[in-house]
């Protein structure tokens, strides 16, 4: 009698969905997904150091981009859904997961020791939530643009600049750059496991974690602080 | 030396626990941490009290029986099974906090003695290969690289002790299945059921209720016999590969 | 209860199940003439196995797949827990893969002869060749054996025997074979073939109409007392060493399910056969649980020596060269320190008699790896023996490199058991042993790497054919749950119980245990005499009454008690005991593991003598004195000859 696979098992999908791995892997994936973009985004947001026009018309290169093939904001929307449905992948996965962990041990062990803890590890729950805030509060205040400053649209870039004159928006985008900073730390290398990378890959991976949390972090970063220092106004 | 210890006592599955305080005299740092504790327990009996229940049978670190939350950390400050922690590892008027594993998956059944039937469940649900007896005459024959042969072996040696789950802040039991998975995986013997293998082993580990792993990577810095996360990975893509193909 | 010292001498007994002829063609012909049982027949028939080590667990698997309906138990909490799970060095197989002239025929001489000819030639064939099938059934189940790089598998010579017939996997040759066995097992606990009962332990054994029917079990996490009925039953609960207290057996490794046999009506043969491993950590303390083997092979680069001044009390190192006596090299120039097992144990003994033992108490002698160092270099020796080395040192907190181990004997296995037939049955139709539990194919002394190679021998492929014979000839009838001998046997185990808890004594049953175990260590361990087995003989009845007087087991019997099960085991060592001390007694021989200093050679070595004692002590349970049956040995291949390493 070889093994039998259980009766009615349903399909790959589902099964993938329903396992604990699969949800990490749909993490990873959309997690992966997330990354393209943040990347991409920081990338742009650097354009602010070539002043106004450029950025401006950077802007409004992404929602002219394939055009005519696409209509006016096409990309962006197609891009816009793509985010939308990860970030909410992302989530459920990880509000599925952190589910079952919390029920996994109904008393904790009274001590814990320190015995080869990955810190970093233990920031990918707070981190993103606070970068699930984050984003809710970066659309309304740069796309939404009702909770900033100028909020003159088709002018990003004062919008931005307007935003960044005050104190409370940059303490908001500091700290939540850091949380993504950790996030890619640990998610970055997490997601390469989940997504079976071999171990002797692992030391290259972690590398890349690092450098590219790093850079994002950065990055990122910059543009608040240099509207700050008055180095972009 | 002169200890105290502070031991989780609970009468039986379904009852109350707490934590109580112990004092033990003259422990001599020769002693293993099981012996430790069979001092106290023979005083415990002279004394008419109830001794502290504990799994343990071969004593050498390979049986997987023994296993207490030492201090917070399974097993003990060593990377070693509990009863090969000697009591040298600690220092005169030390004291230790003595837990048992703490999972939903593991149910205590009396003091530091928890019921880990569900690994059990996990390898009869595929952890091995179907040969009936007679069945291969000629086994010994088939090649195995050595590089194969000796990654299957890494992770045979795996002895179920369960550090793993109670290490792990999600409760996961990914490094116990993982290690089965790859040692028959890598296999050519094993290579047949390997779809049906994987995927049965980890769908009878999330119905056994534990934790999904997020590679927090503690499971590793305990495991006795020293099974990483390489096989984690091995695992992750065994469950994968085998979901395209569909068996 | 008259004393055992006045046993009786009854009919012969004989082994009516191996046909004759040549012996290679017995184990075919018995196969052949076996009756088989029609597959469909066999959902209809229950086979209760005890034990889920080596010999239990290949069992189980085996017999389930052939469509038997199984229940099977263990004392621990997962069936992969037993205590073969410890075996080290490896398996022997007579597959010649090093072409180095070996062979079913060799194998089965070697053993033979290193049994020290107190084993029945038929018997130990047929263990040579089933050998050769084990290697492949367990590589079919996946066991990662050490390969070569060449991707086939490889052997090496262990336990003194000159072709290199073991196949190993690292030194965990054990722990891999029964996870085979216990992974086989466990597809069939899934597919319902097999009822495993986890932590559930035997205490009875239940014989209706002649027949073993079943067993009185505990549940030892509630207590309940449970009767399992079945066709037949198959004991594969492993050796007795423990009744030393000291042994490098599993600590809860015990006698109880071979001893309630025995007192049912179960022959028990040779029970005085134990075998001593020379190289084991010797005890730091009056704590000392159990003892940790250390491999045999650290003695193929290990020298062995003492101080040659007795209470020389300077550390190893500041003892110069002259003043240390490498004393198996001295003696034995032959072999020096790769002597047989039982020899080096009884030259490390002689001299911490001497008073040069060396260590907490004296008991000890060195294991100098120096030489070794300075001969392959540091990293070669931490190439063959690191782990060892660290093992070592996690428990000594010494570091071999620097100073000399530490090693002393230690009890290690146990030759006698219940006495078989040919096809592994019992002197109670319907019950079996197989593994450790039996009186086994290794007569006087077990050769390294054969324990393995005969436990899953008789699980996988013995028993499993032999087994079909008897119940084929013994149609299933059913029996009433209300049997008198039913309910005579569960009050007599909850009776028990039940006195051992209600006893307001003072002393733990471990003292007991220890104190049981310094006596037979001192009077029936590594050597042997009258006077000694006399003392033990009168001393040991004494302990068993004040046990009874003074023992004190806390909580109560319907619950999980460990110290309960510990107490209910050592009322069965303090009645085995009394039995080996007799056995010894009474073979005035030195054979094997068994040394009598009465009978020894000019050269002090151990003097068979086959005329008076060439012949299997089986002993019969009365409730006075045992009755002593002798199976004698006829040897028409292999012709007894006088050992000698001089
Ligand atoms: C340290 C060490 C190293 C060894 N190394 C080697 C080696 O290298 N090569 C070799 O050939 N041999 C070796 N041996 C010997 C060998 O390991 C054993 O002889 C063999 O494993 C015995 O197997 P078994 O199946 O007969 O019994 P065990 O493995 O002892 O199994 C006994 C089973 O019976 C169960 N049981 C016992 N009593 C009861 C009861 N009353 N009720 C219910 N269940 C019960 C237990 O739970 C267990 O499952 C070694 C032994 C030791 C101690
Ligand atoms: C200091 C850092 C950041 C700056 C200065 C910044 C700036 C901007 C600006 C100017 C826009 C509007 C673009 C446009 O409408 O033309 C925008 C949109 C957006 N940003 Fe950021 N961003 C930052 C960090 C982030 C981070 C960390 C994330 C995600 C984790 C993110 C996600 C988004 C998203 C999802 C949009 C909406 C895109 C769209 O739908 O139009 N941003 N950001
Ligand atoms: C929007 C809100 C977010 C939430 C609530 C969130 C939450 C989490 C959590 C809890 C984990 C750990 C998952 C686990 O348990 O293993 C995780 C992993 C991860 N996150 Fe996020 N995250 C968010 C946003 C992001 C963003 C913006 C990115 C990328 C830019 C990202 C990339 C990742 C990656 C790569 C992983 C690792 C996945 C794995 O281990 O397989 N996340 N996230
Ligand atoms: S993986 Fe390691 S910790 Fe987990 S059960 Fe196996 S041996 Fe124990
Ligand atoms: S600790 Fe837990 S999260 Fe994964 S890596 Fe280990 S199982
Ligand atoms: S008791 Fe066997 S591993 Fe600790």
């Amino acid at each position: 009698m070889a093994l039998e696979i259980r009766a009615g098992r349903p399909s790959a999908l589902s099964t993938l969905w329903r396992s604990t791995i699969g949800k990490k892997v749909a993490m990873a994936t959309t997690g992966v997904i997330m990354i393209g973009f943040v990347v991409f985004h920081m990338a742009g947001n650097l354009k602010v150091f070539t002043g106004a026009a450029h950025f401006n018309a950077y802007s409004h290169w992404l929602r002219t981009i394939g055009e005519p093939a696409l209509p006016h904001e096409g990309f962006l929307w197609i891009m816009r859904v793509v985010l939308v449905a990860s970030v909410v992948v992302h989530i459920v996965a990880a509000e599925r997961l952190t589910h079952r962990a919390l029920h996994q041990r109904p008393r904790k062990h009274s001590k814990k020791s320190l015995l080869g803890r990955n810190y970093v590890a233990f920031t990918m729950r707070s981190g993103g939530v606070i970068l699930a805030l984050f984003v809710v509060w970066h659309i309304l205040d740069l796309t939404a643009l009702v909770v900033n400053a100028r909020g003159q649209s088709g002018h990003p870039y004062q919008n931005l600049v307007a935003g960044f004159s005050l104190w409370y928006p940059n303490v908001i985008y500091l700290v939540a750059m850091l949380a993504l900073g950790f996030h890619l730390w640990h998610g970055i290398w997490s997601a390469a496991t989940t997504l079976g990378v071999r171990s002797r890959r692992h030391r290259a991976v972690k590398l890349l974690a690092a450098a590219l949390s790093i850079v994002v972090t950065v990055g990122f970063a910059a543009v608040p602080v240099a509207v700050m220092t008055g180095m972009v106004s | 030396m002169r200890l105290t210890l502070q031991i989780w006592r609970q009468p039986g599955p379904d009852e109350a626990g707490a934590m109580r305080t112990y004092d033990v005299d003259d422990i001599s740092p020769d002693m293993s941490f099981l012996e430790m504790l069979d001092v106290l327990n023979e005083r415990l009996i002279v004394d008419g009290d109830e001794p502290v229940a504990f799994d343990h049978d071969c004593r050498e670190g390979i049986c997987g029986a023994c296993g207490m939350v030492i201090d917070g950390t399974p097993h003990g400050p060593l990377r070693t099974t509990t009863c090969q922690l000697h009591m040298r590892e600690f220092s005169d008027g030390d004291t230790i906090v003595i837990e048992p594993w703490r999972s939903k998956a593991f149910g205590v059944v009396k003091d530091l003695v928890v019921d880990r039937g569900a690994f059990d469940r996990i390898i009869g649900s595929g952890g091995y290969i179907t040969a009936p007896t007679g069945a291969a005459p000629d086994a010994h024959a088939t090649p195995v690289s050595k590089e194969s042969a000796e990654t299957a072996f890494d992770n045979a040696e795996c002895i179920g002790c369960g550090a793993c789950v109670a290490a792990c802040p999600n409760g996961s039991a990914m490094l116990f299945t993982s290690a089965k998975v790859n040692h028959l995986n890598v296999l050519p013997q094993g290579a047949p059921e390997r779809e049906k293998r994987v995927l049965n082993m980890v769908s009878t580990m999330d119905d056994e209720g534990f934790g999904g792993c997020t590679l927090t990577g503690e499971c590793a810095t305990v495991c006795p016999k020293g099974i990483s996360l390489d096989s984690i990975a091995g695992l992750n893509r065994e469950f994968m590969r085998a979901l395209r193909k569909r068996p | 209860m008259t004393s055992y010292i006045d046993y009786t001498i009854g009919a012969p007994i004989a082994d009516d199940k191996a046909p004759d002829g040549p012996v290679s063609e017995r184990w075919n012909r018995r196969r052949f003439e076996a009756k088989l049982v029609n597959p469909a027949n066999r959902r209809k028939k229950t086979i209760i196995v005890v034990g889920t080590g080596l010999a239990g667990g290949s069992a189980g698997a085996t017999l389930a797949e052939q469509g038997y309906r199984v229940v099977q138990f263990c004392y621990q909490d997962s069936p992969r827990r037993a205590h073969s799970i410890a075996a080290q060095g490896g398996i022997n197989a007579a597959k010649n893969y090093r072409n180095d002239g070996d062979s079913v025929y060799r194998l089965f001489y070697d053993t033979v002869k290193g049994g020290d000819f107190r084993s029945r030639e038929s018997n130990v064939h047929r263990l040579a060749e089933v050998s050769v099938e084990i290697i492949d059934q367990c590589v079919a189940q996946g066991v990662p054996f050490a390969r070569e790089y060449g991707g086939l598998l490889d052997t090496r010579s262990f336990g003194g025997v000159q072709v290199s017939r073991t196949f190993y996997a690292r030194g965990q040759t054990g722990q891999q074979l029964l996870l085979g066995a216990y992974q086989a097992l466990s597809r069939q606990i899934a597919a319902g073939n097999v009822e495993m009962h986890p932590r559930t332990e035997m205490l009875d054994l239940l014989v209706i109409d002649g027949r073993a029917r079943g067993i009185v079990a505990r549940d030892l996490i509630t207590g309940e007392i449970t009767v399992h009925i079945g066709d037949a039953v198959v004991l594969a609960s492993g050796g007795y060493g423990n009744v030393f207290h000291l042994s490098t057996n599993a600590k809860n490794s015990n006698a109880t399910a071979v001893w309630r046999a025995h007192r049912r009506g179960a022959y028990f043969g040779n029970p005085c056969f134990t075998q001593i491993h020379p190289t084991c950590i010797p005890r730091s303390g009056d704590h000392q649980s159990k003892l940790t083997l250390m491999s045999e092979s650290l003695r193929n680069d290990g020298r062995i020596w003492v101080p040659k001044a007795k209470g020389d009390s300077r550390g190893p190192n500041e003892i110069p060269e002259d003043e240390r006596d490498y004393y198996l090299e001295r003696i034995y120039p032959a072999f020096g320190n790769l002597v047989p097992r039982d020899i080096a144990s009884r030259a490390a003994k002689n001299v911490c008699d001497d008073g040069r033992g060396v260590g907490p108490g004296g008991q000890g002698v060195y294991l100098d790896f120096a030489d070794a160092i300075k001969r392959m270099g540091r990293d070669a020796v931490s190439e063959k023996y690191g782990n060892l080395f660290e093992m070592y040192q996690r428990i000594t907190a010494e570091d071999p490199y620097e100073v000399p181990m530490r090693i002393y004997p230690a009890i290690h296995y146990t030759m006698g058991g219940l006495w078989v037939d040919y096809d592994l049955q019992t002197t109670i139709p319907g019950l079996f042993a197989i593994g450790e539990a039996n009186f086994s194919d290794h007569g006087a002394n077990r050769l390294g790497a054969s324990a393995l190679m005969q436990g899953l021998g008789d699980g996988y492929f013995v028993l499993p054919s032999t087994i079909n014979d008897y119940l084929a000839r013994n149609p299933h009838t059913d029996v009433d749950e209300a049997h008198p001998e039913i309910t005579a046997a569960v009050d007599g185990v909850t009776a028990r119980l039940k006195r051992l808890v209600d006893n307001d004594g003072d002393r733990t049953p471990d003292s007991f245990h220890r104190e049981l175990g310094e006596l037979l260590w001192e009077y029936c361990g590594m050597s042997r005499n009258e006077a000694g087995l006399r003392k033990a003989l009168a001393r040991i009845p004494r302990l068993r009454e004040e046990f009874w007087r003074r023992v004190k087991v806390p909580g109560t019997g319907a619950e999980f008690n460990q110290s309960l099960e510990k107490a209910n085991r050592v009322c069965d060592y303090l009645e085995l005991a009394e039995l080996m001390c007799l056995d010894a007694l009474h073979r005035a021989e030195s054979c094997g593991g068994h040394f009598r200093e009465e009978s020894q050679t000019a050269e002090g070595e151990a003097a068979r003598v086959d005329d008076a004692f060439g012949y299997v002590a089986a002993w019969e349970y009365t409730n006075g004195a045992p009755v002593l049956h002798k199976e004698e040995l006829v040897f028409d291949y292999v012709h007894p000859t006088q050992r000698s390493y001089a």
